[in-house]
This record gives structure tokens, C-alpha cells and sequence, in this order.
């Protein structure tokens, strides 16, 4: 597991860019903590640069969207999902277990 | 017997145009008519990835697993030579004809090229995939390369030349590069990319002529000063591909001209992406622009307008981007000459920064050097702010 940081550093919103084997992005929405692999499918964007748009990133560079929840592309030109990774938190703390796939996704 | 769409140009305004018809529920014939015999393909990795052997035409595919879905029927390799606006029919360089109720205009633009340079082996334009083949090619066995015109195509090819080690020099006619777009003084600033990376940028200078006999050997500047080249690639702007409209009454200006929703002067016609001359509420005049974005976004308004459903009256942000030198550059908005440029983060010595631009304490525009972050919730205001004519 990978600690990411203090449940309090990454406010409803937000996004972090974790460095990993493939550097994740873990998002905050509404209290829910999500990790996808950070490197959009498209070209070379950093999805924690994102908009957050409900459970949706949108990329920063061509405006692909991702559902944080599955990893599946919400919105072009991206064809391929991205990689969901679970994330934990326990005592104020988020952490993801990179390669693990989310709960619920496919 | 069930309608029939014509889109012509298969390139990203056509596919998008075509993606659109079918999220609209449009349930007819499309048939979609491009020059080129590849399928559509994305063209900014053309001068970045691709041009740098980093990316194959596979990765550049526009198409998606799901496009067979569409059921489009396909006309590659075909170039459409004229429209007749009475009975909408698209006419085919093999003399025959595609009769459509409604045509989508997508034919984009081609690069413009130096006159007198026809015929000599080393000097290249880049606007398709065949070019950028065989430009990666010629670069792969070149030392010495010449850009003329040191605007999107020049800054970005000169900036993967020099990651595949060449020399390179830039000769631009204006003072100071992409102050069009930019303004003077970040024009100035994204141009000071090419020192730093060891590109020769000469600006002020005209181009006198080429000099060689079967290969290029040299560019001859307006002063006289030849520097020696082995490639030299022109990237001095692009044309709209609309002469083949000219007897088909559909309005023309510095490309195909429309309203707001993408209709020309004829029923059933709309017209996007690089060939269309768009009427934008904020600037008050046609607008064609040329970026990615554009081709992506106007067709869905276009195919509202065709299928007759309307919506409401878009209001586009214009955003393009650009890769150079390892640094991403950003920008979103309408900048006009008056705005006044603020640095609201990071500094342009350290080449990472977000510049605001303000017409009367308002910003109206948002340029972006490694800042995507910060860019992308300027640019996100600025789409929720309503344009007003000025
Ligand atoms: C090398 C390069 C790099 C770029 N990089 C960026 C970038 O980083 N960021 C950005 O925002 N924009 C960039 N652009 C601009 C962007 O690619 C264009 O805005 C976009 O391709 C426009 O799409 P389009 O479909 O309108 O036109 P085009 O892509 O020009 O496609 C038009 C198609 O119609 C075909 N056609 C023309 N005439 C006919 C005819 N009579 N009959 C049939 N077919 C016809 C053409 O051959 C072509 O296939 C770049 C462009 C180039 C060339
Ligand atoms: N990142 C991007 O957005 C991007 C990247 C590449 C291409 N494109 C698109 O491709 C098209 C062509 O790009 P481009 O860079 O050729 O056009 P451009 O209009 O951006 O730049 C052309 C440059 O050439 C200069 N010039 C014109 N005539 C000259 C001459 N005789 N000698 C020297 N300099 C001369 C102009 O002053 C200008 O700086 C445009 O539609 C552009 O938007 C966009
Ligand atoms: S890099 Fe993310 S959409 Fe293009």
C-alpha cells in the first residue's frame, strides 16, 4: 500500500498525483476518495490536472472524461480505460493499493 | 426511401459531424466522402510524437472501437469537385454524384507553400500524414534544417528536429512570433524557447529564395545571408479548401461563411472545423479557427442545425494548445490587441507560468506554460462568463 497523505490535505474536489511504478491520481468527491492511473489514455496529460465533474474526470488537454469509478471513458477522443486502483482509508489517512482494481469496477 | 447526409472532408470536423448525427438520433444514410485514402486520423501528433518516431499512424487513428455502430458509409479516396445547392448533390471527381437532403462542408484546410519551391527534393510542407512520413524520413538522414515561419508547424517541428539532434534555424517575416495569437510580449516569451534550446531564431527576414539544383542546399535570405540546409520545412499558415464551392453558391469568404450554428447562406448546408468561417457574437465578424477543438466541438451544434432541432446559441471559448521543447503551452479565450497580459502565477523566466488577459479589469483570455492545473480552472471560468459584443 501507498501512503498518499492525511484524509484533511486532499479536500472534497481535489486531486493528487501519486507517484507509483505508473503515478496515480486519487480524487476527493463529496467525501468519497477514488485512484485512477494518472496518465490519460489518450496522449500525455496528468488527469490529477483534471476538471472533477461529479464521478467524472475531465482531462486538461483534449477534454476526455473517465468515470473515476470504473475507469471506462466517459467522453472522447480517449478510447481505452484507465486503470482504477483501491483505495483505503483508515485512521485520517488515504491510502491505494496500486493494481488492485477498485470495488465495483470492472 | 430514407434520408441521406452528405459529409464531406473524413477528417476530425467530418467524424465528429457524423458522431453527432447519430447521438442526435439521426437514423438515415450518412455518407462520408474524404481525398485521402487513410481512414480519419488526428493531426497534432503529426510535428510532435509522430514526427519524433515516439508514435505510429496506429496510435493517430481517430476511430473508435465503436464506430461501426454509426454505419457510415464510407467514400475514401474521393475528392468531391463541386455542390449543386438545388438539387444538394455532391459531385465526384469520377463524374458521378452523391444526392443528399442535408451536407455537412468539413473539408479543413492545406497548408500554404513557398512559391518557387515546387519540384525541389528537401523542402516540405506538413499538413497530412503522407507528408509527415516522408519529412520523418528526410529528417532521419539530415544534419542542417531550415524552418520558414515560425508559427504553430514551425516552433513545433523545429522543437522535435532538435530532440532528433539536428541543426535548426527559423526564419520568421514578423518581428516577434505568435504575437498574432498570443500578443507581442508572450509571443516574445514562448519564442525565447528556441534559445534556450539551442534553435537559431532569426526574426525580421524574408525568405529571397531557395538554392539547389534537384535537392535544396540552402535558404537565400532578403539580406543576402544563405544558411546551408539539407531539409527546409515551410510553415507559413494554412488555406481553406473551399474552391471547389465557387460555383455552388454557397457564400465564401476566408472560408466557408456561417451563423453562430454553423448554417450557410444555403438550407441544408453547414459548414465546420477549418474550412468554416463561423460567426462569433463576440468578436462581431467571421471567425475561422483553426484549432483541434473547434473541429470537435462546432459539429454537434451543426448537426442540431441540420436535423432542425436548434438548441441554444453556443458560445464557444476557443482553446488550442501546443507542445514544445518539452513544455506545454495553453491558451483559451479572444485576445485582442489592448488587453493588458497579467502574470497572476509562477514567472516567464522560469518558463512556467499562467498569464490572465484583461479588457477593462475583465480576463478574457488565459495562456498557460506548465500550469494545467491552474489552466484549466481559468478556462473553465471563462466558459461560464457569456460574451458580450464589444
Ligand atoms: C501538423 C499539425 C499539428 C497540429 N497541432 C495542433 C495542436 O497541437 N493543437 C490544436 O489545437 N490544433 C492543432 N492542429 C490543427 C488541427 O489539426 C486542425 O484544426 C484540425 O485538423 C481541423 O480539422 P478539420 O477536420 O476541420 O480539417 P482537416 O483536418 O484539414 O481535414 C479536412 C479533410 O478534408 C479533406 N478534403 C479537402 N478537400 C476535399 C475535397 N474536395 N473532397 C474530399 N475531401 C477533401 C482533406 O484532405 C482532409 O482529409 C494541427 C494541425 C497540423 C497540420
Ligand atoms: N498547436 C497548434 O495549435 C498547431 C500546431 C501546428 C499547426 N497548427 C495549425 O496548422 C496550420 C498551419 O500552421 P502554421 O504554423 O503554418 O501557421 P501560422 O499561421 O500559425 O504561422 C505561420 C507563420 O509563418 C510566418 N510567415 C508567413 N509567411 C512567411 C514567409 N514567407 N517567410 C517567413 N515566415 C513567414 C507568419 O508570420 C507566421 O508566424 C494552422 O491552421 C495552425 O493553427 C496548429
Ligand atoms: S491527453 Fe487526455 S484527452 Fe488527450
Amino acid at each position: 500500500m501507498i501512503l498518499v497523505c492525511p484524509t484533511t490535505a486532499l479536500p472534497p474536489g481535489e486531486a493528487i498525483r501519486v507517484e507509483a511504478d505508473e503515478p496515480i491520481a486519487v480524487f476527493n468527491v463529496d467525501g468519497e476518495f477514488y485512484a485512477i492511473d494518472d496518465t490519460c489514455t489518450h496522449q500525455d496529460a496528468s488527469l490529477a490536472d483534471g476538471w472533477l465533474d461529479g464521478c467524472a474526470v475531465e482531462c486538461p488537454l483534449h477534454a476526455s472524461c473517465f468515470d473515476l469509478r470504473t475507469g471506462k471513458v466517459s467522453g472522447p477522443p480517449a478510447k481505452t480505460p484507465v486503470r482504477t486502483h483501491r483505495v483505503v482509508v483508515a485512521d485520517g489517512m488515504v491510502y491505494v493499493r496500486p493494481g488492485v482494481a477498485a470495488e465495483g469496477a470492472a | 426511401m430514407s434520408p441521406t447526409i452528405a459529409v464531406v472532408g473524413a477528417s476530425l470536423a467530418g467524424l465528429s459531424a457524423a458522431r453527432a448525427l447519430r447521438d442526435q438520433s439521426y437514423d438515415g444514410r450518412i455518407v462520408v466522402i474524404g481525398d485521402e485514402v487513410h481512414a480519419p486520423y488526428d493531426r497534432p501528433p503529426l510535428s510532435k510524437d509522430f514526427l519524433a518516431g515516439r508514435a505510429s499512424s496506429d496510435d493517430i487513428a481517430l476511430g473508435a472501437p465503436d464506430d461501426e455502430d454509426l454505419h457510415l458509409e464510407w467514400r475514401l479516396g474521393t475528392t468531391a469537385v463541386g455542390l449543386d445547392h438545388l438539387s444538394r448533390s455532391v459531385l465526384l471527381e469520377d463524374g458521378s454524384e452523391v444526392r443528399a437532403d442535408g451536407v455537412v462542408l468539413a473539408t479543413g484546410a492545406r497548408a500554404r507553400r513557398l512559391p518557387g519551391s515546387d519540384g525541389l527534393d528537401g523542402v516540405h510542407v506538413l499538413r497530412s500524414l503522407d507528408d509527415a512520413i516522408v519529412l520523418r524520413e528526410d529528417l532521419a538522414l539530415a544534419e542542417r534544417l531550415v524552418v520558414i515561419g515560425a508559427g504553430f508547424i514551425g516552433a513545433e517541428v523545429a522543437s522535435t528536429a532538435r530532440t532528433l539532434g539536428l541543426d535548426v534555424t527559423v526564419v520568421e517575416t514578423q518581428p516577434v512570433p505568435l504575437a498574432g495569437p498570443l500578443g507581442t510580449d508572450m509571443g516574445a516569451v514562448c519564442a525565447g524557447l528556441h534559445a534556450d534550446h539551442g534553435t537559431r531564431l532569426l526574426v525580421g527576414t524574408g525568405v529571397a529564395g531557395l538554392v539547389g539544383t534537384g535537392r535544396v542546399e540552402a535558404v537565400e535570405l532578403t539580406d543576402g545571408t544563405r544558411l546551408p540546409a539539407d531539409v527546409v520545412v515551410v510553415g507559413i499558415g494554412a488555406t481553406p479548401n473551399v474552391e471547389w464551392l465557387a460555383h455552388s453558391g454557397v457564400a465564401l469568404g476566408n472560408g466557408v461563411l456561417t451563423d453562430v450554428r454553423g448554417a450557410t447562406n444555403v438550407p441544408g448546408v453547414v459548414a465546420v472545423g477549418d474550412c468554416a468561417a463561423t460567426w462569433s457574437v463576440a468578436a462581431e465578424r467571421h471567425v475561422r479557427t483553426e484549432h483541434w477543438t473547434s473541429a470537435l466541438e462546432q459539429p454537434a451544434t451543426a448537426a442540431a442545425t441540420l436535423l432542425g432541432t436548434g438548441g441554444p446559441v453556443p458560445t464557444p471559448v476557443p482553446y488550442f494548445w501546443s507542445d514544445q521543447y518539452g513544455a506545454r503551452i495553453q491558451f483559451a479565450g479572444s485576445r485582442r490587441e489592448g488587453d493588458v497580459a497579467r502574470v497572476v502565477e509562477g514567472s516567464c523566466a522560469d518558463r512556467s507560468f499562467l498569464v490572465v488577459y484583461e479588457r477593462d479589469g475583465h480576463p478574457v483570455a488565459v495562456l498557460g506554460m506548465d500550469q494545467p492545473r491552474l489552466f484549466t480552472r481559468w478556462r473553465r471560468q471563462l466558459r461560464s462568463v457569456v460574451p458580450t459584443p464589444s
